[in-house]
């Protein structure tokens, strides 16, 4: 039988400690030791993108890292953007357009969508699609999730610039 | 007035409208739950030994050092698990002559292929599981191995079951008309060998199964990530010898299926089995080599076809040999003649073509097993067609979309019976290339070519006109002795606050089933869509029907729905018109709210008949009974499948010095009758097209000469990336379908249908000015430069 | 598809390290970034009984100016490359490198150190290292050595590492003026590993290639150095460049290995092509430049 260690980390904003075995990856331990079920695996061998999270504010494989490397970690899963402006917008967008059929590699493509929209302040198409390359969807062929991410990225632009123009009346 | 009584009409009409689905708001905040997602109490988990051969023969397995690794419960082999399950074998009556061998979950005695389970061991975890998997030793002798269809059949061939007498799983033989004639009087004679790789449906959450099995009252539960939750309870219950009623299968979310999840797998039934056993709950998740291993391939055809045509252009007839290999077994309990049967019978299917003649041969080899997935049979019978359809229209200097339009079957014709028996009610070709054409700007398009070629740049523009067979009736699988169900039902409540509840049997993977179901119910009962909820997937709760395969969840269950719901409102406008003292025909139901039939005027909102109904009965007239709930079957008649058409088209580059195949747009026009809802019917499309295009560029199970697999990676298996992925286009033709009340067909596979074909022929437009074609699936780099006799 | 049992140590010293690996062996494996040996541990086919995180040993962090040279720590992640100013300025081939290596949640956990130590042969760094004649440092049970990067990779997985050593950092030189990089590959889909790939470098002086290294990935055994290739571009005319000598050299002097998807044919031809596009684009870069 496996021993247990524990692991200390930041997940989702608090400092928590967990027991786990030392080989149990990342995504396993989200999965199963902390009962956090949004971060999905699917090939365990960090090829298609279902169990990406944030590990010290990037996105990583999950499968990719065992638990115990997480130790002092910042590790952000789906359920800890839940109030997030940028998550929300993306979330939005998918539902409406119908970017995800299954859902299985929802979570993992919104966190890659996610940061793509963080590094870039004018995404185009092509980029988007480039971006997102990494993530495996059997349902979609991908232009939705495009298209949605696009859309959320216009979205949270309008309202930067809304918010630039009433910081600019106030000043004025 | 009259206009009020519109406007409340309309808001009650969700059939045709674009409605996001309710379920991707909760996916999208990964609030899924995945059979792997469910807590259990004293869960334990199984892993499996397999082979290590192509083909061999088990002379010894030695469990012991398994049974000693601490926190390992139990380990079976293939002979043990014959006293825990009754064997199958995958043969159906309507395909006669069909034969397969008996199987277990796990090899008895001999492994036929690559991967096939030999052994199980029971542990507190899945890694302990494999810990214990690590150390059994299993004693082969390597036998002879059949990999190439070709050599299957071959006299010296190893049989691989010696009780069969040969490799031949099913031959089939069709002949209509003048065939040799045609060819004789033929002015010109296209002819091909097309090679259709292996591939796979590779779902992204793998095959998941937790078995719970309660002894006290020998009932075992089945948390299943299956597209045909009634199909697994009869299977269950009949190779574990337990009453029907007694097994309970919960389909949860599902991520994804293509005809993947409705086999049956051999570790899907040692997991129930180590249940029984146990009396404990059993998770099988199958990691990812064990799903390239284990899950159905699909395809492997080598199809060798000609066709003749007039001067003209006018098919004459064609001629097809198509041979198919399946893996060791006929999968079990839809058999792996249905692909192939499919092949031949849908060859030259668009066109008026009057002689045919199709042989079909399906042969056992040492690969994974080869079933139904997405499309079955589709891509192969419309890549051969329209790849000789596109030879033709070049030797005879006819545009290629023009050959099509001078072939297809006209509105004049229908019903229409092709030479294959297959009846079609009515199609739409002519007007589905008409708004292909206009779409794409066909034109322009070909003078762009036509520049882009002076400057080196060789791009190519292909079609690929396509039948797709939905809505299946019981001459699927029904009438050959299988028990997957043909109908469809549906049990419909309102609730005492007015809301709907729908318990339909038809299943949801990700398509959008339940959506479907709540527009039709919502429009049918007149209540708005927000007060109508789906429930799907599970054998206790939902009526029993077939379920979600062939493009028939909207088409069936949805007419199962459609009849419930106006069962349901017939009922509720009899309780009304009692609590109105009003006659029901006086009455209507509209956004929610009984009304007057005439004024459209709000009589009452179903939350006060619903309060009235269930609370206060005692104000209705003695003896009168309100009834609230309404149930209804439904399976199609008079056509054995409703057909639906469209027409596809790719536009693409080639970097002729490194074969590279660059994809630019795509088009698809089709009809699938009534459209439901629009958004879910483009995105089936889209997403359909997208797995035809990795058929065609990418996917491929590759084996070694000796039958061992070499892509147990997702790195070495390749699929379509968002990065390679064209814009998909999707344009309409709506075509009801006069056979049922409520006109839609299915949409489920017609992307996957015609994508690779499309594809392939304009790839070939593309090197034409080099003399080069190719026609074997997947179109590597590799492949077009040795067409382009580069390499 | 889980991990055999392993011990998780994460070292804070060499000589922890070195004990480890005295008491161990082979059977003691270093992790780096993971972003191979986690799929090979989940597979079983690398099974360490001992997993040395090597995260906190001093030294292995940063990229830093050395004076003639940029010392990269093998910790370093393709991250940290492309995001490097100094990289930027002295040693932009290695940025180019990391925009074609898989994806960007796989570029954020990869190091530097972690791909060299794998040496797969289609793999981007093992060809840039050998273009910029890099030093791979290494320090062992016997101190630390150095060795040229074209020395280092001795086959497929298969590196000038004995047992307990590591590789502790990465030591490139300066670009000099006038130097032109270049780094391009086909690839099946965007991130894949190479089908067949190329990472050069030419010193240009007053117009004339003065010096030359083309290194190729994807197509042999292990990343290499074609030098008979690059022979043939030193003297010639920058702006006239002929790049026909370059690839009847490279089909001569190389030996092609299939991988599942290409033959030994497929990818002589292939580096030819890639070759010619690679040479053309860096002569059309430089007239860009300078025009």
């Amino acid at each position: 039988m496996d021993s247990v260690f524990p692991i200390t980390l930041t997940l989702n904003g608090r400092t928590v400690t967990h027991d786990a075995p030392q080989r149990m990856t990342l995504a396993d331990f989200l999965r199963q030791t902390v009962g956090l079920t949004a971060t999905h695996i699917g090939c365990e061998h960090g090829v298609c993108g279902a169990c990406t999270v944030y590990v010290d504010g990037r996105i990583a494989r999950g499968c990719l890292m065992f638990a115990i490397q997480a130790e002092g970690c910042d590790i952000r899963t789906l359920e800890g953007l839940a109030d997030d402006e940028r998550m929300q917008a993306l979330q939005k967008h998918f539902h409406a357009r119908n970017a995800l059929q299954c859902g299985f590699c929802t979570s993992g493509m919104l966190l890659t969508a996610h940061q793509y929209l963080g590094s870039q302040e004018e995404p185009s198409r092509e980029e988007a699609r480039e971006y997102l390359s990494g993530n495996y969807c059997r349902c979609t062929g991908y232009q939705a999730i495009v298209e949605a991410t696009l859309a959320a990225s216009d979205e949270l632009a309008a309202k930067a610039g809304c918010k630039d123009e009433e910081a600019g009346r106030a000043e004025a | 007035m009259l206009k009020r009584n519109d406007a409340r009409a309309d808001k009650s009409n969700f059939v045709g409208k674009t409605v996001p689905r309710e379920n991707a708001r909760r996916l999208s905040q990964g609030r899924g739950r995945y059979v792997d997602d469910i807590a259990f109490r004293n869960l334990a988990h199984v892993a499996f030994v397999r082979s290590p051969h192509a083909h061999a023969r088990i002379l010894s397995i030695d469990t012991q050092a398994a049974r000693a690794v601490p926190g390992v419960i139990d380990v079976i082999t293939g002979q043990d698990i014959r006293s825990m399950c009754q064997p199958w074998v995958g043969v159906l009556g309507h395909f006669p002559g069909l034969k397969s061998a008996e199987q277990y979950p796990l090899a008895v005695d001999v492994a036929r292929w690559h991967g096939e389970p030999v052994a199980v061991v029971l542990a507190e975890s899945r890694a302990l599981a494999e810990d214990g998997a690590d150390l059994i030793e299993v004693e082969w002798e390597a036998l002879p191995s059949v990999v190439d269809p070709e050599t299957a059949l071959e006299s010296d061939a190893h049989v691989i079951h010696p009780e069969l007498g040969d490799n031949l799983a099913f031959r089939l033989d069709l002949e209509k008309g003048e065939v040799d004639a045609a060819f004789a009087s033929a002015a010109h004679i296209a002819e091909g060998t097309f090679h259709f790789g292996r591939h796979t449906g590779l779902t992204l959450e793998p095959r998941s199964i937790v078995a719970d099995f309660d002894p006290a009252l020998r009932q075992l539960t089945v948390h299943h990530s299956t597209q045909t939750p009634f199909q697994m309870q009869d299977v269950f219950a009949r190779h574990f010898g337990l009453e029907e009623g007694s097994v309970r299968v919960i389909a949860p979310d599902v991520g994804g299926s293509f005809g993947l999840k409705l086999h049956v797998y051999g570790e899907e039934m040692a997991a129930c089995a180590l249940s029984i056993r146990h009396g404990r709950p059993v998770k099988f998740i199958a990691d990812r080599l064990e799903a390239f291993q284990t899950d159905i391939h699909a395809r492997d055809h080598r199809v060798k076809a000609r066709m003749a045509v007039s001067a003209e252009g006018e098919i004459l007839a064609m001629e097809v040999d198509d041979l198919t290999g399946i893996g060791p077994f006929s999968v079990y309990p839809r058999t792996s003649a249905v692909e192939g049967n499919q092949a031949i019978r849908l060859m030259g299917g668009p066109y008026r073509m009057p002689s045919y003649r199709g042989r079909l041969q399906v042969v056992f080899q040492n690969k994974t097993p080869m079933c139904q997935y997405r499309a079955v049979g589709h891509p192969v019978a419309c890549a051969v067609t329209e790849g000789l359809v596109d030879q033709a229209a070049h030797a005879l200097g006819i545009d290629p979309l023009e050959m099509r339009r001078r072939n297809v079957v006209t509105q004049d014709m229908y019903p229409h019976t092709s030479p294959t028996g297959y009846v079609f009610e009515r199609l739409s070709h002519e007007e589905c290339h008409a708004r292909l054409a206009e779409m794409m700007n066909y034109e322009r398009l070909r003078r762009e070519q036509a520049e882009a070629r002076e400057r080196g740049v060789y791009r190519g523009i292909g079609f690929a006109t396509f039948i797709e067979i939905t809505n299946p009736g019981p001459a699927f699988y029904g009438v050959g002795g299988a028990r997957i169900s043909a109908q469809d039902g549906c049990v419909m409540k309102m609730e005492p606050s007015g809301d709907i509840r729908v318990m339909v049997s038809v299943t949801e993977q990700g398509q959008g089933t339940e959506t479907i179901m709540a527009q039709i119910a919502a429009t049918h009962l007149g209540v708005p869509l927000e007060r109508v909820r789906v429930y799907t997937g599970d054998t206790q709760t939902s009526p029993y029907g077939g379920a979600t395969w062939a493009s028939r969840g909207a088409g069936i269950g949805g007419v199962a729905v459609m009849k419930t719901a106006e069962a349901l409102k017939e009922n509720l406008l009899t309780v009304a018109a009692t609590i109105l003292q009003a006659q029901p025909g006086e009455l209507d139901i509209s956004a929610g709210a009984v009304v007057s039939r005439a004024s459209g005027e709000e009589r009452m909102p179903l939350s006060e008949l619903g309060r009235i109904a269930y609370f206060r009965p005692d104000t209705l007239p003695a003896g009168f009974h309100a009834e609230l709930t309404a149930a209804r079957h439904y399976v199609p008649q008079g056509y054995p499948f409703a057909f639906t058409n469209g027409v596809q088209a790719s536009h693409l580059e080639v970097d002729i010095e490194t074969g590279q195949v660059r994809l630019l747009d795509h088009w698809v026009v089709e009809d699938c009758g009534r459209i439901i809802n629009p958004l879910l019917v483009d995105e089936q499309i889209r997403g359909g097209v997208v797995q035809g295009l990795g058929g065609a560029l990418f996917e491929e199970c590759l084996y070694s000469p000796e039958g061992q697999l070499l892509c147990g990676t997702m790195a070495d298996y390749l699929t379509p990336m968002a990065a390679e992925m064209p814009d998909i286009h999707v344009g309409h033709v709506e075509t009801p379908t006069e056979t049922s009340p409520l006109g839609a067909k299915g949409v489920g596979e017609a992307g996957t249908a015609a994508a690779p074909a499309a594809v392939m022929n304009a790839i070939n437009d593309a090197l034409s000015p080099f003399g080069a074609s190719v026609s074997r699936m997947p179109f590597t780099p590799e492949r077009v430069l040795r067409a382009l006799g580069k390499v | 598809m889980k991990a055999a049992p392993f011990d998780y140590v994460r070292v804070s010293c060499f000589e922890e390290m070195q004990e480890i690996f005295a008491a161990h062996g082979d059977d003691a494996q270093v992790i780096a970034g993971g972003q191979s040996l986690i799929p090979a541990m989940a597979m079983r086919m690398a099974r360490p009984s001992v997993l040395l995180d090597i995260a906190g040993l001093p030294g292995l962090s940063g990229i830093e100016d050395t004076g003639d040279a940029i010392r990269i720590g093998a910790m370093a992640r393709y991250v940290d490359l492309r995001e490097s100013a100094l990289l930027a300025t002295h040693v932009p081939l290695i940025r180019d490198a990391v925009a074609l290596i898989a994806h960007e949640a796989i570029r954020s956990r990869g190091t530097i150190g972690g791909n060299l130590a794998h040496a797969d042969p289609a793999s981007e760094m093992p060809a840039v290292v050998q273009a910029l004649d890099a030093r791979i440092d290494i320090r062992g049970p016997e101190g630390q050595r150095s060795v040229p990067a074209a020395e280092f990779f001795l086959g497929t997985y298969a590196v000038d590492l004995a047992p307990g050593e590591i590789i502790v950092s990465v030591t490139v030189p300066k670009a000099p003026a006038g130097r032109l990089s270049g780094i391009q590959e086909f690839v099946r889909r965007s991130g894949d590993y190479a089908s067949a790939g190329g990472a050069f470098v030419l010193d240009v002086e007053n117009g004339r290639i003065a010096a030359a290294r083309l290194a190729c990935f994807g197509v042999c055994d292990r990343a290499v150095l074609a030098e008979q290739a690059a022979a043939t571009l030193v003297g010639q005319e920058l702006a006239a460049l002929d790049p026909e000598p370059a690839v009847k050299a490279l089909a001569s002097e190389i030996e092609p290995t299939a991988d599942l998807h290409n033959g030994p044919a497929t990818k002589r031809h292939l580096i030819g092509v890639l070759t010619k596009r690679l040479l053309a684009d860096m002569v059309s870069r430089s007239g860009k430049a300078h025009g």
